[in-house]
């Protein structure tokens, strides 16, 4: 919306002096939430945290390079055991997640083969064949998952004598905001502007010098790391890991995040990850009607607002903006 | 030998359910290049209402006729208040799917609200017990009964597409939407009638699953899973591929549960998924041009 005069202006974060204070308040805001409200809050924000990180993985994958992706709950899967394991074997938890991340990167690139050749729903069913396998091999397998009882995660202790919740709140806090800033970086550098040739246009991206099978396979490769990153501090978070977590239902919910947020918009994934946290615990005496909640939600936002979440604030940001004018 | 003529047997069964389910995704896909997300939960939806019916004492055949009609009628309506709005809106072919994705979700929560949580039997006139032995092979009634109705039902069915004035239209609009307009093709009614026929195939497979598993919501998941992989393996806009791919489906999955082991059984589908669009996307009997990029 704003005009852009320069390349140097296109890069910066934050373009307005006014959007960087709200940003500075909107960050000393949550900072100061979960010492001012009930533990169960900053329980919840903790948990959005961590879907923030995954929805976000997914909106680069779904929304940027335009790639659909049913099988988010295998690559969790992947992540969430690699962590499990890696770190009942003694390794510090930084060198765990960041294993977790990478071997769930690596089978990202390994499903994003088929990506080169498929379009579309094709590539949909083999991504959902994939999660549903994993799932069913971790189900199969009891030495992979833990057995019947699970995996137990031990847990961090909290240095500084903080509370478990206050400690997961700020732990999370700060990997969301770490990997919101990557996500910024990465839609503004080379890798992300050519994501966004490719979904537009695959040809043309390949004829102006993008290499498809590089950067699809990259952004299967990131958008996985993400979701491994997300399944390690997933873990971390509730303690014990096993397989019922990761079925397809879970797939369904990091994508209808990225819906409802809203394709390729950076605030859309926070919001859809706070939207699809948020309808479970507002409806907790409802729980069979939360899918239908999503699905209505899905289908009044594909009819009416295909930018999502995201697009509805945009389009209010711009009205107040330009009032009295429109 | 009779070892593998019994698993072959069974394949075949199970095989036909497949077949039932995939040959209402293909229909759906061939003629508007959308995959059904929501078909296992409308099938599961029609069970429901067959349950319910039985429940409240009403004969079988009843009972049958209005689980059909309700599952018919679930994507008739689905057709016409979500996707031809959603059409004119230009929506794309991607953001149509996960409008079905969408009725998946609800569908699933109310069923799970209304017929309840918990696995129940679901009541049925054939036995699962009672079996004929025929030259050492033992077949179920029900395994029979499963084959009769899946071999009537396409039978049915293609009579319908390919000697009648509708299947004629069926198959004009499918293979040209626009021209199939300027030839005075109501394509819109024909469109809704192929994703009632669409719906009505699947119910019949549920109806015919519910017996042999327990019924739940979530009972139609993975036949629903298994249909795409048949749909997939024949070619997804090929009709007697999907019957193809789900009779070959079934059976290999029976020989690979009897002769390599019971857990690899349900991995299976989703290879057979992955190879075949590695190796051949447009399917067993499907063609359809496919871009290289």
């Amino acid at each position: 919306m704003d005009l852009v005069k320069s390349y140097r202006q296109e890069l910066q974060l934050i373009r307005k002096p006014w959007t960087r204070v709200w940003v500075a308040f909107l960050l000393l805001m949550l900072l100061a939430l979960p010492l001012v409200t009930p533990e169960y809050v900053a329980h919840t924000a903790a948990l959005i945290f961590i879907y923030m990180i995954g929805v976000l993985g997914q909106n680069l994958l779904i929304g940027y390079t335009g790639q659909i992706s049913f099988g988010q709950a295998g690559f969790l899967a992947i992540g969430a055991f690699t962590f499990g394991h890696l770190s009942r074997m003694g390794v510090p938890w930084p060198l765990g997640l960041l294993c977790a991340g990478i071997v769930s990167g690596i089978f990202g690139v390994l499903v994003g083969f088929p990506s080169l050749r498929l379009k579309g729903p094709y590539l949909a069913i083999v991504t959902l064949g994939f999660g549903i396998a994993v799932y069913q091999v971790f189900v199969n397998y009891e030495w992979l998952s833990g057995g019947r009882m699970g995996l137990i995660v031990p847990r961090l202790t909290p240095p500084f004598g903080l509370s478990e919740t206050l400690f997961n709140y700020y732990f999370n806090f700060l990997f969301a905001i770490l990997f919101t800033l990557l996500t910024y970086n990465i839609i503004s550098s080379y890798m992300g502007r050519a994501f966004i040739a490719i979904r537009d246009n695959d040809i043309a991206a390949e004829a102006m010098g993008v290499s498809l099978t590089r950067y699809k396979l990259i952004s299967f490769a990131v958008s996985s790391f993400y979701m491994g990153i997300m399944g390690g501090l997933y873990g971390l978070f509730l303690g014990y890991l096993e397989p019922n977590m990761f079925t397809f239902a879970e797939s369904i919910t990091i994508f209808v995040a990225v819906i409802i947020g809203g394709l390729a918009a950076v605030e859309g994934s926070i919001m859809g990850a706070a939207f699809v946290i948020l309808v479970p615990q507002v409806f907790s005496s409802y729980k069979e009607m939360v899918p239908a909640i999503f699905g209505v939600t899905i289908i009044l936002i594909l009819i009416f607002e295909p930018m999502g979440l995201y697009g509805r604030w945009f389009k209010m940001r711009l009205y107040f903006r330009n009032w009295p004018y429109r | 030998m009779t070892n593998f003529l019994q698993y072959a047997v069974g394949g075949f069964a199970t095989g036909s359910i497949y077949a039932l389910v995939a040959l209402g995704l293909a229909l759906i896909y061939r003629s508007t290049r959308i995959l059904n997300f929501a078909h296992g939960d409308i099938t599961t939806a029609g069970a429901f209402v067959a349950f319910a019916l039985l429940g409240i004492g009403l004969p079988f055949a009843l009972a049958f006729g209005a689980a059909l009609l309700s599952g018919a009628l679930i994507a008739i309506l689905f057709y016409f208040c979500v996707l031809v709005p959603a059409q004119r809106r230009e929506a794309t072919q991607l953001s149509q799917i996960i409008l079905t994705l969408g009725l998946g979700l609800i569908l699933q929560s109310l069923v799970a609200y209304f017929g309840g949580k918990e696995p129940q039997p679901f009541p049925f006139p054939l036995s699962d017990i009672e079996i004929y032995d025929v030259g050492g092979v033992v077949i179920s009634q029900l395994s029979l009964g499963i084959l009769g109705a899946a071999l009537l039902a396409s039978l049915l069915f293609y009579l319908l597409v390919q000697k009648t004035r509708l299947g004629l239209a069926m198959r004009a609009t499918s293979e040209n939407l626009p021209a199939a307009q300027t030839m005075g093709i109501p394509t819109r009614r024909i469109l809704a009638f192929s994703w009632g026929m669409a719906a009505l195939l699947g119910v019949i497979a549920g109806l015919f699953l519910a017996p042999l598993l327990l019924l739940d919501p979530f009972f139609m998941l993975e036949p629903f899973l298994k249909g795409f992989a048949a749909a997939i393996l024949g070619g997804l806009n090929s009709l007697p591929g999907a019957i193809v791919g789900g009779l070959i489906l079934g059976v290999a999955e029976a020989l690979a549960g009897g002769y390599i082991s019971i857990a690899f059984k349900n991995t299976l589908a989703f290879l057979i998924i992955i190879a075949v669009l590695l190796v051949r996307p447009e399917g067993l009997l499907g063609k359809e041009f496919v871009e290289r990029v």
